[in-house]
């Protein structure tokens, strides 16, 4: 179809959907981050390659900073969080990781049927981008829903903010004004979950959400 | 003379995949003992230990059957016939169209049924825990591998492996999201089913680590020695596999002459030597992993099949 | 034709009073086995001559028994020539088993009657051609297996086993009942002729294809009807189990597509998704009971249950194909169920007659009760080592042939216009393959915890080798086992004709291909070569053995078995059949059946055993049948109050529908 800039477009999207995965299939809070970062760099070259392909050099912008923020401040930053916290490494997961990949694959599948059928008349290559990255969205609010530990559900959240960004310079671009707010969005999440998570820790001594309904007198 | 030339072509793969495969294996040990500062046995200690082993007088059980006597030639046989079908230094050889990628691997099933009923005959605990174990991780990495198959055959509109090997050569193939899906599977299921690390650990002898070590345990001699070749053709059957599929530049088209039947050969062997150096880098650079982490690992690879598949049926240019 | 086939059945049916009388004589079973082993053996030849002949004529009967206005009608076309062949050879290879096995029986008063009628029922439903013929003969075919299964009454296990057996028949009944009915339509004709010719509504149709799915799929084994196959068919003795489980499910299978692909016509494209939707689960659940069973009979009824799931599953992607109208991939996924229909009906029956001889042979049939029997009973260890190889589809034998062909019609899907299709086919062609290798997993573990290794108890210990008889049936059914494998492509030209006559077109002719090699849509699209894969792995074998044994050594010494420093060590330690299962237990028995292992250990300091309990739940048995038996009993004990009412409450019952009909006919 359109050759190679089709193809590597696809494999840059196709490989944010694969680190979902790999998000999906870690126990141990350390590599969580490390995939995390993985992430938010491939969704960097995905942006970068998106802004040569459409001529678009505000998205370089875009792009470095996803890379800078998102893949290298953002995760040392919860990496220090953590240590500090002395947070309990293994995530606990709700669901047996067999199951939860099952879902995963389901979410997939969900989002191409529904992308590749509500949008018929336009773009090959928009519509399957688009659909890559309603997948990273919907994989993202499965890792929230899967995990209890609070951190986790911090970078699932983050997964799903980079889904978002796929799909925005996907379709057909983003001023720079919308990339700051949203950039400024996460700072102000990541600094309220920050001050929620040392309060948490003075007073109840972990941020394990089960222990939390315990204590609000929630039985799970 | 056509007949002839051909049959001579087949034959000599057939025998080139039997002289190349314990270098293979002496290849990636020496490498891993580099890379672990070590100076490691000799490129042809491979060769050494076959000629010392099949020399041997035989051991056997008081209680072996005619089943544990019979096996090593059965697996032998099957696991030959199966690394003579891949393509290694040219498509298209004279009976390539006997059996496709799903016989092939349905072939390596049949040599692992053999090997699991040979751990069982001599009724100990060991076998059983190989025989066991190896059950195991094959009722997860033989699905995961035949849906890579499913996902490659429905891209290269064929399971005939030279069909397969020529598509990809061609320009005709992109970078799909599919094919990397099922590049990134079928690595997965090629370790587990090589008894790599993290998978099993071929240097050990300890029965809680170990599955293949455990369902040979009992043999020795020529038996012995058999069955590490078999267990080496089929190392060098999945880096052929890997590379016909994924690394296609070289090879002879069907019916080429000597010239790009020789450029094949010295492409295959840059593609074995390649691929042994990356095996080696991450045999040292992962930890084995606890027995029932295997699941979860091969359990993901099926699933990267399964969505490489899926993507297949859900659009053409996936 | 159709004469002979009727006479030959006829001749099945007397037997079956004969045989009681014969059953007090000395000789009676070697009579009756061996008269019915002549009868199938010329039914299956008849059969064959209908089914190979490049006429393909149909020959119909109408015959003045049953109902005045109907009549009985019987047919033999390609479908019923096939069917035939399969119920027939399993026949004669389960007589010529008895002839051997049958002299082992307790009572053979309560199987020898019963055998040649349930023979000749199964015969009357393939040769039936009207609605009444087909449902009286399948019931019969109910009733004859149920006497068969509670044979050995003594046990309370083979009657709980017969009971349920004998509810899930009567519904299946029940179910087809309706579904023949609804065909009939307003005008009450039942005969097949009249239906084929009828044109029902959409509606009306997708209706019958339901109760069809689930009167025939109880039968046939589909999850979650299949309740009943796992308690009857161990329960028979092992020549009927034999013929349950490889002959009477393809019956099943034979009810389902003559209703489905010949009487209905045109398919829908959601046909095939519900067909589809229920035979991967069933491939995938079948095998993964089978896992956790200990009892052999046990689990080769669990595997039948993952087949009849493999066939329907092609079966359901003929119908997708017919219904898109590519009639020739249609015909490849058709020929490809039909070639498991024969296929399993062969090793199937040899399994159950291996299990069969080691029962007589032990008195077990709990594997871990055996062990090492390779060394008693050498020649029944092989052929029940071909019949494992075989339905773990593993090359060179015909298990693999039909397993391969049904996953290249699965790699055509993708031109299904269809949505639905587009992700279930993927999802189904996963469980496909997972159950594959499952099945795999399940036979390594029958073969070798009751084969191989050593001994568990005196009685596998001491176990003999069976009589002629049953080695020639088993030995039979295993040659047939490898030809198939490596001939397949004369079993693919005779299907041709059946495959022309349900969808419309056939594969390509496999004979005209050189090598032997078949061909099922294109040379260069894939190819297989049985013959050459065979003789290339025997070629590859005896070079290496003559090669080692001239050049390098070939000296051999006993010698006791590596015991790591624990000598004498007893039988006890080998792996037993859980203990074999458990890591495919705890990475599928989690989720599937709720699998924990609960270990209770003693207080330190006491001497008291630990103690691992295995606790596994049985969802659909607990989810489905055990609510449902629940309701009913309530509701039972509720009506039961009807018995015990005064004169005054009964004739106040009478008087109040009185009028309450009289009240309906003044509206």
């Amino acid at each position: 179809m359109h050759g190679l800039e089709f193809d590597i477009a696809h494999m840059l999207a196709g490989s944010l959907v694969l680190a979902s995965f790999m998000m999906l299939y870690q126990d141990r809070l350390y590599a969580l981050l490390n995939v995390y970062a993985l992430h938010a760099t491939v969704l960097a070259l995905s942006v970068a390659w998106q802004a040569f392909v459409q001529h678009a050099p505000h998205l370089y912008v875009t792009a470095a900073i996803a890379l800078i923020f998102k893949a290298i401040i953002i995760p040392v930053s919860l990496h220090r969080i953590i240590v500090r916290l002395g947070i309990h490494r293994e995530i606990e997961t709700a669901v047996g990781v067999g199951l939860t990949m099952i879902a995963g694959i389901g979410l997939v599948a969900l989002s191409m049927v529904v992308m590749l059928r509500v949008t018929p008349g336009a773009d090959a290559l928009a519509r399957e981008d688009l659909a890559f990255a309603l997948s990273v969205v919907l994989l993202g609010l499965l890792i929230m829903v899967t995990r209890r530990n609070a951190v986790s559900q911090v970078v699932g959240f983050m997964s799903l903010e980079n889904g978002l960004v796929l799909a925005a310079t996907g379709a057909k671009g983003m001023p720079l004004v919308v990339e700051i707010s949203v950039a400024f969005s996460v700072l102000i999440a990541f600094i309220v979950i920050g001050i929620f998570l040392f309060r948490i820790r003075e007073r109840f001594d972990s941020v394990d959400i089960q222990a939390l309904d315990r204590f609000r007198g929630e039985r799970r | 003379m056509i007949l002839v030339r051909d049959l001579i072509v087949q034959g000599a793969q057939m025998f080139l995949v039997l002289a190349l495969a314990p270098l293979l294996t002496g290849v990636v040990r020496k490498l891993k003992a580099y890379l672990l500062r070590r100076q490691g046995p000799p490129l042809l200690q491979p060769y050494r230990d076959l000629l010392r082993l099949l020399r041997k007088e035989v051991v056997l059980a008081e209680n072996a059957s005619w089943l544990f006597r019979v096996i090593p030639y059965v697996i032998f046989a099957v696991t030959w016939v199966a690394a003579a079908l891949v393509p290694t230094f040219g498509n298209g050889l004279l009976f390539s169209w006997s059996a496709d990628l799903i016989a092939i691997i349905a072939l390596l099933g049949s040599a692992r049924f053999a090997l699991a009923l040979a751990g069982m005959d001599v009724g100990t605990a060991f076998g059983g825990i190989g025989s066991s174990r190896e059950v195991m991780i094959a009722s997860l990495a033989e699905p995961a591998i035949l849906i890579t198959v499913f996902a490659v055959a429905m891209i290269a509109g064929s399971t005939q492996l030279s069909t397969v090997a020529e598509f990809m050569g061609s320009s005709a193939v992109g970078l799909r999201v599919s094919l990397g899906l099922a590049l990134f599977a079928l690595v997965i299921v090629a370790i587990a089913e090589n008894a790599r690390i993290p998978v099993d650990n071929p240097a050990t002898h300890l029965e809680l680590t170990m599955v293949h070590e455990a369902m040979v345990l009992e043999y020795s001699g020529r038996h012995l020695a058999l069955i590490d070749l078999s267990a080496e053709l089929k190392l060098l059957l999945y880096i052929s596999l890997i590379a016909c599929m994924f690394l296609p530049w070289g090879t002879a088209e069907q019916g080429a002459g000597l010239a790009a039947l020789a450029i094949g050969a010295i492409a295959y062997v840059l593609k074995l030597a390649l691929c042994a150096c990356l095996l080696a880098v991450f045999e040292t650079s992962i930890a084995k992993m606890r027995v029932f982490r295997i699941p979860e690992f091969l359990g993901a690879a099926l699933m990267l099949a399964l969505l490489a598949t899926l993507l297949r049926f859900v659009s053409g240019s996936l | 034709m159709i004469q002979a086939a009727l006479e030959a059945v006829g001749v099945l049916l007397a037997l079956a009073p004969a045989a009681i009388a014969l059953s007090l004589h000395a000789r009676g079973s070697a009579i009756v086995y061996g008269a019915s082993l002549v009868v199938t053996a010329l039914l299956s030849a008849i059969a064959l001559v209908a089914l190979l002949d490049p006429a393909h004529p149909v020959t119909a009967i109408v015959l003045p028994i049953g109902l005045p206005w109907l009549g009985a009608h019987f047919r033999i076309d390609a479908l019923s020539a096939f069917f035939l062949v399969v119920v027939n050879f399993g026949g004669v290879a389960a007589s010529l088993y008895a002839l051997g096995y049958g002299r082992h029986e307790v009572a053979p008063g309560r199987v020898l009657p019963f055998y040649p009628a349930y023979l000749a029922a199964m015969n009357i439903v393939v040769l039936a051609d009207d609605a009444f013929s087909f449902l009286v003969a399948w019931e019969f075919m109910s009733l004859t297996s149920w006497a068969l299964v509670v044979s050995n009454h003594k046990d309370p296990e083979n009657l709980r086993a017969g009971y349920v057996y004998l509810l899930m028949a009567s519904f299946g009944t029940l179910v087809l009942l309706l579904a023949f009915g609804v065909l009939a339509g307003g005008t009450g004709a039942y005969d097949f002729a009249a239906i084929r010719a009828a044109h029902e509504t959409r509606a009306v149709a997708g209706a019958v294809l339901l109760l069809a799915l689930v009167g025939a799929g109880s039968k046939a084994g589909l999850v979650p009807l299949h309740a009943w196959l796992p308690l009857a068919h161990p329960a028979a003795p092992s020549h009927v189990s034999g013929l349950m489980s490889g002959v009477m499910t393809k019956v099943a299978t034979y009810g389902f597509v003559r209703i489905v692909f010949d009487l209905l016509g045109a398919p829908e494209w959601w046909w095939s998704m519900v067909l589809l939707a229920i035979g991967g689960p069933t491939a995938t659940l079948g095998v993964l009971y089978a896992l956790m069973q200990r009892d052999i009979k046990r689990v080769l009824a669990y595997s039948t249950i993952e087949n009849i799931g493999i066939i329907f599953t092609g079966l359901g992607l003929a119908l997708a194909f017919k219904a898109e109208g590519s009639d020739f991939i249609a015909a490849l996924a058709f020929t490809a169920a039909l070639l498991h229909v024969l296929n399993h009906a062969v090793f199937k029956s040899l399994l159950f007659f291996g299990a069969g001889a080691v029962l007589t042979a032990t008195g077990e049939r709990d594997m871990e009760k055996l062990g090492g029997l390779i060394h008693r009973m050498p020649q029944t260890a092989f052929v029940m080592l071909i019949g494992c190889i075989a339905i773990s589809a593993l090359p060179p034998f015909n298990g693999f042939v039909s397993e391969w062909l049904t996953f290249q019609a699965i790699l055509l899907s993708p031109h299904l216009p269809s949505w639905g299709l587009k992700l279930i086919v993927p999802a189904v062609g996963g469980l496909l393959a997972l159950a594959a290798a499952l099945a795999a997993a399940c036979f390594v573990k029958a073969f070798g915890i009751s084969f191989l290794g050593r001994p568990r108890t005196a009685e596998a210990a001491q176990a003999n080798e069976v009589d002629g008889f049953s080695l020639a049936a088993m030995m039979l059914l295993a040659a047939l086992c490898l030809i198939g494998g490596v001939l397949p492509g004369l079993l693919i030209d005779a299907l041709a004709p059946v495959a022309n006559a349900m969808v419309g077109n056939s594969m390509p002719h496999q004979s005209s291909v050189p090598w032997f090699t078949i061909v099922p849509i294109a040379e260069s699209r894939s190819s297989y070569d049985g013959l050459l894969v065979f003789a290339f792995m025997l070629l590859s074998g005896s070079i290496a053995s003559v090669a080692i044994h001239r050049l390098a050594s070939d000296r051999v010494r006993r010698a006791p078995a590596w015991d790591c420093g624990f000598p004498d060590a007893s039988p006890a330690i080998q792996y037993t059949a859980s203990s074999f299962s458990q890591p495919i237990r705890r990475v599928f028995g989690t989720l599937v059946f709720g699998a924990r292992e609960i270990g209770e250990m003693p207080p330190p300091g006491s001497a008291a055993t630990a103690r691992l309990t295995v606790v596994m739940h049985d969802l659909i048995w607990e989810g489905l049948y055990a609510p449902i038996a629940k309701i009913i009993g309530y509701a039972t004990l509720r009506i039961n109050v009807l018995q015990f009412l005064t004169i005054r409450r009964y004739l106040t019952l009478v008087f109040v529908a009185l009028v309450l009909l009289l009240v309906v006919l003044s509206l």
